[in-house]
């Protein structure tokens, strides 16, 4: 393989790392929290993607301006979801399993609605020109998304980690998924810094659906299944719980898949199965994640 | 004023609380004893809304506080020290005492109030950024503490505060009670398994005997009652 082609390659793994954990972050901090498998955060990431294509596909120029309105409207859906689908369940304390399968509910419904409001029938994601044009970098041709994406997932998630380790509501999240009872008796609003989690959660989400979008130009009801698997695995690898485990979860996932797809071809179709083999293996060796805290679980 | 009223708990099918009634009024010091599995803990923690109780009222000042979210009830100035420390062990020592006052809109004081608590735990301040879950035990407890003070309470609540601390630590706790029960005239509830200290520096207190109140009185008068000696205080009758 010539050099510019590896090259290439590391670009394309860095992408896709980065749109993994942008996904990914959402997964870790709701469990972090409530210590509950969204399951339908990939969902929220699927609708944010209809969002941008209907907000878009109005008027290219604008999309600063729509990008804004997807993230604020997918923070709401997060919300809502979180509302609806757990919250209800939480003030009847509810069991673990209860949330789950609730979760898992949301999920559905979600993916059904959206099949009814915008049809099973794909659509075609509007090509910005800002992100989708071809640049050269040497010998090295790329769209500018190759470099857009890994910026903006910094970007972020230096934002969230800043919000989680610096501010009054990071120290709220963080006192919640210690301790609840504890974090009560400070006086901590449980149930609003919950819908916080969610919005930013989501918000994140947002931003990562956005930019697959861009990339991965289809959309469809299910486009988050796959995705939202992964970015799950990415989040378990990480050390569920751990916002930057799930960041380097996800671009460990994003590289190894697109390395091994470069080197093996002739495998090329079977490339989902990366995750689930490095999964495994990890969970083998490291149990906790890779920078995963050992957590006693109450059950 | 903190007044409980033929409060009933239940957890499941086991009745913990039986019917309790106290008062516990402002400026007091009062003390909570009783064996193991008594209900002490329980009390403290309908108090504070953390368990939903069957029956009865709890009011402070007039209002009732059954139904209130735990927020809400340490916004009224009501505060737990719980048992067994709790400290956030991933945060360091100085960010639990952030957290501590996490309500307080009044930065201004805020610096003061820490050196308040710097000045009672020395040690809290030789350790401000170390991680709290590789503190001592004790010095776990004393965190627990700081961290109560730091939401500058009207009322606040202790459950053991002394459990695991050497005896010159107990002393100490002992008189930072004292201290801010006399200058900034908290109330104190205080639960104890030293029955005898707690006593001693209460105004009055209450015997718990599973789930019902078997005895109360000054902490005088317990102190010289027969059965008192006999059950908590370890003498036994002459
Ligand atoms: N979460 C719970 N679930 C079921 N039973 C409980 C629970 N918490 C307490 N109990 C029971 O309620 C009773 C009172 O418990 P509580 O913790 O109030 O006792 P205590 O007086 O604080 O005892 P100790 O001195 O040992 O701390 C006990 O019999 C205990 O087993
Ligand atoms: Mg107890």
């Amino acid at each position: 393989m010539a050099w510019s082609d590896l090259l290439q390659q590391l670009c394309n793994g860095l992408l896709l790392g980065s749109l993994f954990a942008l996904v990914a972050v959402g997964y870790t901090m709701v469990y972090g929290i409530l210590r509950l498998i969204n399951f339908a955060h990939c969902d929220i990431f699927m609708m944010g993607m209809y969002f941008a294509f209907f907000f878009v596909a109005k008027d290219f120029r604008l999309w600063p301006l729509s990008f804004i309105a997807v993230i604020a409207a997918t923070a709401v859906l997060g919300v809502g979801l979180e509302k609806v689908a757990y919250s209800t369940l939480r003030r009847q304390n509810a069991p673990k399993i209860s949330m789950l399968i609730s979760a898992i509910g949301a999920s559905y419904f979600l993916e059904n609605l959206a099949t009814v409001i915008f049809t099973a029938k794909p659509k075609t994601f509007p090509q910005i020109p800002f992100f989708v044009d071809m640049m050269q970098i040497g010998s090295v041709r790329l769209q500018r998304l190759a470099v857009a994406v890994p910026i903006i997932t910094v970007i972020f998630v230096c934002i969230l980690l800043f919000l989680i380790n610096k501010t009054k509501s990071g120290m709220a999240m963080r006192a919640i998924s210690k301790d609840l009872d504890t974090a009560k008796l400070m006086g901590i609003n449980v149930n609003g810094t919950i819908s916080f989690t969610f919005a930013i959660g989501s918000a994140i989400a947002a931003v990562g659906a956005i930019l697959w979008g861009l990339k991965y130009p289809q959309i469809s009801p299910l486009v988050g299944v796959m995705p939202g698997l992964k970015c799950f695995i990415a989040a378990v690898i990480g050390g569920i719980g751990n916002v930057k485990g799930a960041v380097i979860g996800g671009l460990l996932l994003g590289f190894i898949e697109v390395m091994a797809v470069a080197f093996f071809p002739e495998i090329s179709a079977y490339k989902d199965i990366f995750s689930f083999v490095l999964l495994i293996i990890i969970l083998l060796f490291r149990p906790n994640g890779l920078i995963g805290e050992k957590i006693a679980e109450k059950v | 004023m903190l007044e409980i009223k033929d409060l009933v708990v239940k957890y499941g099918g086991i009745t913990a609380l039986n019917g309790i009634s106290m008062k516990v009024e402002e400026g007091r010091i009062i003390t909570l004893v009783g064996a193991n599995g008594a209900g002490k803990s329980t009390t403290l923690r309908s108090i504070t809304g953390l368990v939903s109780p069957v029956s009865g009222s709890i009011t402070y000042d007039g209002r009732e506080l059954i139904g209130l979210n735990t927020k809400d009830i340490v916004k009224m100035g009501i505060t737990l020290v719980p048992e067994g420390r709790h400290v956030f062990a991933d945060m360091t020592v100085d960010e639990n005492l952030m957290i501590g006052a996490y309500l307080r809109k009044d930065k201004e004081n805020f610096r003061k109030d820490i050196d308040f608590v710097h000045e009672m735990f020395p040690i809290l301040k030789e350790r401000s950024k170390q991680l709290s879950g590789t503190l001592s035990g004790g010095e776990q407890q004393m965190l627990a503490v700081g961290r109560a003070l730091m939401s500058k309470p009207k009322v606040l609540m202790m459950d053991e505060p002394s459990l695991g601390l050497a005896p010159l630590v107990v002393k100490d706790i002992f008189r930072i009670i004292q201290k801010v029960n006399e200058e900034q005239n908290m109330t104190v509830l205080l639960i104890e398994q030293n029955a005898n200290a707690a006593l001693k520096i209460a105004d009055y207190g209450y015997v718990m005997e599973t789930g019902n109140i078997g005895l109360e009185g000054s902490g005088e008068e317990l102190l010289s009652n027969e059965r008192v000696k006999e059950l908590y205080l370890g003498k036994s009758k002459e």
